[in-house]
């Protein structure tokens, strides 16, 4: 698979002298076409910079970044990249920009210059695709938080985009809306074949990604498939971070001198093993 | 309690007036408040009062929700009735031989005034009830759009109202939000007298403030994640488009405004 998003030797400061601190290091990150990336990090940890990177919202000090082959720099192809990378934020109150749902579906196509017919049927397959097509009508403040995030994904995938960035999308969701939202992002990637970039802090939403990059002050510190990032616990907390709790509690139960797989990420999977452990040892 | 709030003050029913040309009913309310003033007697008022409650048995609002649209506007009513019948002193006097000074001049002025002021209140109101907030800045927009001529940028502005439009309940919940961690912390906001009231509000408006402004900036980013450009270039999925049934309404106005223009010449006027 090629390469889809390609961050070559990037350096980033928010400030242009020189003196000011590096949010990024000489970062490299390779995104291939159709995968399903988590970047996870503490706070300020440089991982939401690397989200306004991926659109050309910001653009980096040194180094080079390619979207599908363009150079982000090239502001002829500003909003080819945009239209090709979306982004969903945190607060949903704060990216929804309509007074009824449909129309603010309508806005990133409306952008785009496409013919109103075709608005029509983009925004109306969009609201289908998040099951929120009942809602068209309805204004975004009578919503949950799940569905006003379900209308903000409906929003960026009017755009057609090839990739969408989740910047902590979950962060300020109740659990069912946070399960709402991921079950979304997984059917995209999986049947759309949308290349998607989910940055959390949330462990056991990044147990669903095909590759884990773990960041530390600008830098990447781990980087594989969870099973192969999770089995780093010492690591992971000494950046801040957790580890899921099924990994956790065989980690301890390894210790103990039962005899269990490093790897386990999921409490099914865990529940499964151990029973089998207990077996052999009957 | 908050998810009660509706924006503007649309009244929502399925009639011939709601599915009007907003771009029309624009133009009718201004027409119709220009024939308002041209009236010079209680017959043409009467034509013009007569043509606001067809519109409203149209509209399929019932007129209770127009009396409380109306009730704010009763002491202005009452201004201008008081101002008028006793600063009016041609005509005959009511009372000859007290010292009320009170003609029938004066009387009927003060009463066409306030019938002027009620016809022209239901009239916008009627405008206001049967219009999507956003259907309306779209309509202004388009009806400004001359004006681009004169490189005024009418795109930015229909923007500015409708994203005013859409964050007036969000920061209405940030208010009391505000205020309910602000009564946590022991802070009185009821009583006390009114500049102490009025500095209790200060620890409301300086979080309020802050935060609209870190919105408007998240805002600002996520509109261009998503190719925001302004008005350059920028299609509507909904596309306003005039028909048959939109010229209806020009033609019974235009007979109205004839009716007004005969009765105003072979009438007497009252003022």
């Amino acid at each position: 698979m090629e390469n889809y998003i390609d961050f070559q030797n990037v350096s980033f400061t928010y400030q242009s002298d020189n003196q000011s601190p590096k949010v990024l290091k000489d970062f490299n990150l390779q995104v291939k076409k159709g995968e399903f990336l988590a970047i996870l990090g503490h706070n300020g940890c440089g991982k939401s910079t690397v989200a306004k990177l991926c659109n050309a919202i910001e653009l980096p000090t040194n180094g080079k970044i390619y979207v599908d082959g363009i150079d982000t720099c090239d502001e002829d192809k500003l909003y080819d990249i945009r239209q090709r990378v979306g982004v969903v934020l945190q607060n949903p109150d704060n990216q929804i920009v309509a007074t009824i749902v449909e129309d603010d579906v309508a806005f990133g196509p409306e952008n785009l210059g496409v013919e109103p017919s075709e608005i029509r049927r983009r925004v109306d397959e969009a609201l289908k695709c998040v099951s929120m097509y009942d809602f068209r009508f309805f204004e975004p403040h009578k919503l949950s938080g799940g569905q006003k995030q379900r209308v903000a994904i409906a929003g960026i995938i009017a755009m057609k985009p090839e990739c969408i960035v989740f910047d902590e999308s979950t962060a300020m969701l109740d659990p069912r809306g946070r399960a709402e939202v991921m079950s979304e992002v997984l059917k995209l990637n999986k049947e759309l074949g949308i290349t998607v970039i989910f940055i959390t802090h949330y462990m056991d939403e990044a147990v669903n990604a095909d590759r884990v990059v773990v960041m530390d002050e600008g830098k990447i510190i781990l980087n594989g498939t969870p099973k192969e990032v999770f089995v780093n616990i010492e690591l992971l907390k000494k950046v801040g971070l957790d580890v899921p709790e099924a990994t956790e509690l065989s980690q301890m139960l390894i210790n103990e001198g039962i005899e269990l797989p490093e790897d386990i990420l999921e409490i099914e999977e865990l529940t499964n093993k151990l029973i089998e452990a207990l077996e052999d040892k009957n | 309690m908050l998810s009660d709030i509706t924006i503007g003050q649309y009244y929502k029913a399925d009639s011939f007036v709601h599915r009007l040309d907003p771009r029309i009913k624009i133009i009718l309310t201004i027409w119709f408040i220009v024939i308002i003033f041209l009236c010079k007697n209680f017959l043409s008022l009467a034509l013009m009062l007569s043509l606001v409650v067809f519109s409203i048995l149209a509209s399929k609002v019932p007129f209770k929700t127009f009396f409380k649209s109306l009730k704010p506007i009763i002491p202005v009513i009452l201004f201008t009735t008081i101002l008028n019948i006793f600063y009016i002193k041609d005509g005959n006097l009511l009372f000859p031989d007290t010292f009320i000074k009170i003609t029938d001049l004066g009387l009927a002025t003060a009463f066409f005034m306030s019938v002027r002021i009620i016809t022209l209140i239901m009239c916008s109101s009627l405008l206001t009830y049967t219009t999507v907030p956003t259907m309306l800045t779209d309509a202004i927009e388009k009806l400004l759009s001359p004006l681009k001529v004169f490189h005024i940028e009418v795109h930015t502005f229909a923007m500015m109202m409708t994203l005013a439009l859409r964050f007036i309940p969000t920061l209405i919940e940030e208010i009391e939000r505000i205020t309910n961690a602000q009564k946590a912390r022991g802070a009185d906001l009821e009583n006390g007298k009114l500049m102490q009231r009025v500095k209790a509000m200060i620890p409301i408006l300086i979080p309020l403030f802050v935060s609209a402004f870190m919105r408007a900036s998240e805002l600002a980013f996520a509109m261009s994640c998503r190719c925001y450009r302004g008005g350059n270039g920028r299609t509507k999925m909904k596309q306003m488009k005039l028909s048959l049934k939109d010229i209806v309404p020009l033609l019974i106005f235009a007979v109205f405004t004839v009716g007004v223009v005969l009765v105003n010449k072979y009438f007497n006027p009252i003022i």
